[in-house]
């Protein structure tokens, strides 16, 4: 891999072109919402062959997921979005990736299988959102305790709200967790 | 027992037959007096090998992408600051410069070498806390101490810069708050010359150290193409040879102007990273005696009432001053609807913030991209396979501050 070649990024507008041709069902966001930054919305259904497309593309070369988080748009329809930063260290260029995510089923297909950086982040998202990511091999709390009820970054999810403590967990009883296959 | 190719000196003490051997489950933490840090490991191990290890966060999660959504834009700044407190200006820079390219603004030309200035000075006070850490938790005390020694002079910069050591607060949109003190260069000067000779004075000690190389060099190894799988940015990408610095890859502020080197390593070791954090202090140095030299004079904020509070003159001699204060303080400045990310080079890596505004005064979602939490996701696979005393000089060398981490 070519990493440290120089130059030869593409704008955000012909990185935006290029990625709606190579992706079926991909549409631009107007370049005033996002500043100007190379942002294309994928249908939930195409996204992991969207992420798999964007990094083997010679011209993109996205061989890095800088960032995965999602953002609440309580009210909207469909109201979640799944949000991939994407970064290409061989072109210097950046794009961002956005998935709609319906409340009544609040599931992404993960994508741990083509990025590592991918298992935390899709936790966090977990936890917080409560956006299920199908085919992840550990969905489980990350930030916060298993006992936790509700997925605080929720736009519905009460700032101060109180939680009860809760009892100790015996570490024999319940061991922490059984190993993860294939480690 | 694993041994990376890098490693420099055999081992004295060869793997033996043991016969049977039961795996012992161990938890360590999340309270540890050798690990610097709230986290906890779930360690299974087969004598002192850790067969398998389940790193544990969020012991330090306060809410700070929920509280960002409470309060106004101006409200989220001192947030910012509790991010990383090894480099509270670097976040403040980050995030101050992402509300910016949000809004649409500019600081003017003082203010972006101010806040390099700033930031640079926080990334040597960040490596050296790592650095003096990774030291002395391997018996060099001294170096530690030395180190620290270092970092008080550097604080005490940043204190004259500031007014304050670790929570500083210190940019606002469009600018930051105070100008540089007049006595700035000497006091520069005079810090960096400290720091200089006592990082010679640390290399002497650590650079031939058989028990200090013989601890690092082979220990927490990953290659370049599991670093860029993982996500790893910042130092720990840089130790495998990949020369990824976002000051380089997409220069922001005035970082196109100055002359600086991307240090990177080979082994992706801990040896590695610590001579390229060292390699980097130098650098920074380098950028602040540069960025220093060519500051010009000017104002310090921008010229823009819809997001910078007018100066207090204003606000207290005429309506209009006394009207905008009292709207920017009471609704926030109204960022129009849209959605950026941005990102800088932090302590430990990338540090990036996707922001979306709803038009109103209050930022709609802040998601920070830490670089630390990308790290420590990688930092069970570094682990598996090595050591438990191990544990303490990879997760050293990884730098976790917690407040970044777990937010």
């Amino acid at each position: 891999m070519g990493l440290s070649q120089a130059g030869a990024a593409m704008t955000p507008e012909a990185l935006v072109a290029h990625a709606s041709r190579l992706i079926p069902g991909a549409s631009p966001l107007p370049a005033q919402l996002v500043r100007g930054q190379a942002v294309i919305t994928v249908p939930r259904e195409g996204i992991l062959a969207a992420l798999r497309a964007l990094r083997e593309d010679p011209d993109l070369s996205l061989n890095m997921l800088s960032d995965l988080s999602a953002v609440d748009y309580l009210g909207r329809t469909p109201r979640f979005e799944v949000v991939y930063q994407l970064n290409s260290l061989v072109w210097r260029h950046r794009l961002r990736v956005k998935v709609p995510v319906p409340e009544d089923d609040p599931t992404v297909p993960s994508a741990t299988a083509i990025w590592r950086a991918a298992d935390w982040a899709e936790r966090e998202v977990y936890d917080l959102f409560g956006i299920v990511f199908a085919g992840h091999p550990d969905l489980r709390r990350i930030l916060l305790y298993p006992e936790f009820v509700g997925h605080p970054l929720r736009k519905d999810y009460p700032v101060d709200r109180r939680h009860p403590l809760v009892p100790e967990r015996d570490p024999i009883a319940q061991p922490w967790l059984p190993p993860r296959e294939g480690r | 027992m694993r041994r990376a190719p890098g490693m420099m000196m055999p081992s004295r003490f060869e793997e033996t037959d043991r016969g049977e051997s039961e795996v012992l489950e161990i938890q360590m933490g999340p309270s540890h007096p050798a690990s610097h840090g709230t986290i906890k490991f779930n360690l299974r191990l087969d004598g002192e090998t850790i067969v398998d290890v389940d790193v544990e966060i969020g012991y330090l999660h306060r809410g700070f992408e929920k509280m960002c959504e409470q309060g106004t834009w101006n409200h989220c700044i001192p947030y910012a600051d509790r991010l990383n407190y090894a480099s509270p200006i670097l976040n403040n820079v980050g995030f101050a410069l992402a509300v910016e390219t949000l809004a649409g603004i500019a600081c003017p030309e003082r203010a972006q070498y101010i806040r390099v200035i700033g930031g640079e000075i926080s990334r040597i006070t960040d490596h050296l806390t790592c650095l003096g850490m990774a030291a002395s938790e391997l018996g060099a005390i001294s170096a530690g101490f030395y180190m620290l020694e270092a970092r008080e002079f550097l604080y005490d910069l940043v204190e004259a810069i500031t007014g304050a050591r670790l929570t500083v607060t210190y940019c606002r949109l469009g600018g930051v708050v105070n100008d540089l003190p007049p006595d700035m260069r000497e006091r520069t000067a005079a810090a960096l010359g400290h720091t200089r000779r006592i990082l010679d004075d640390c290399e002497k000690l650590l650079a031939r150290n058989r028990i200090f190389i013989d601890r690092m060099a082979g220990v927490g190894a990953i290659s370049q193409a599991a670093a860029l799988d993982a996500g790893l940015t910042g130092p720990l990408l840089r130790a495998t040879g990949v020369p990824y610095d976002v000051r380089k890859a997409s220069p922001y502020l005035v970082y196109d102007r100055l002359d600086f080197e991307v240090p990177t390593g080979t082994n992706g070791d801990n040896l590695d990273r610590f001579n390229v954090r060292l390699a980097e202090i130098r650098q920074s140095m380098r950028i602040v005696d540069q960025a220093l030299a060519q500051i010009p004079d000017g104002p310090i904020l921008a010229d823009e009432p819809r997001f910078v509070l007018p100066p207090k003159r204003e606000v207290y001699g005429t309506i209009e001053g006394l009207m905008n204060h009292f709207k920017l303080v009471m609704e926030g400045p109204k960022i129009p609807p849209g959605e950026v990310y941005v990102c800088t080079e932090g302590g430990n890596g990338e540090l990036g913030f996707y922001l979306v505004s709803d038009g109103s005064g209050r930022p709609y979602r802040v998601r920070v991209r830490p670089p630390c939490f990308y790290a420590m996701a990688a930092l069970g696979d570094m682990l598996t396979g090595g050591m438990v005393a191990d544990i303490i000089t990879t997760f050293g060398q990884i730098n976790m501050i917690g407040g970044e981490c777990d937010r």
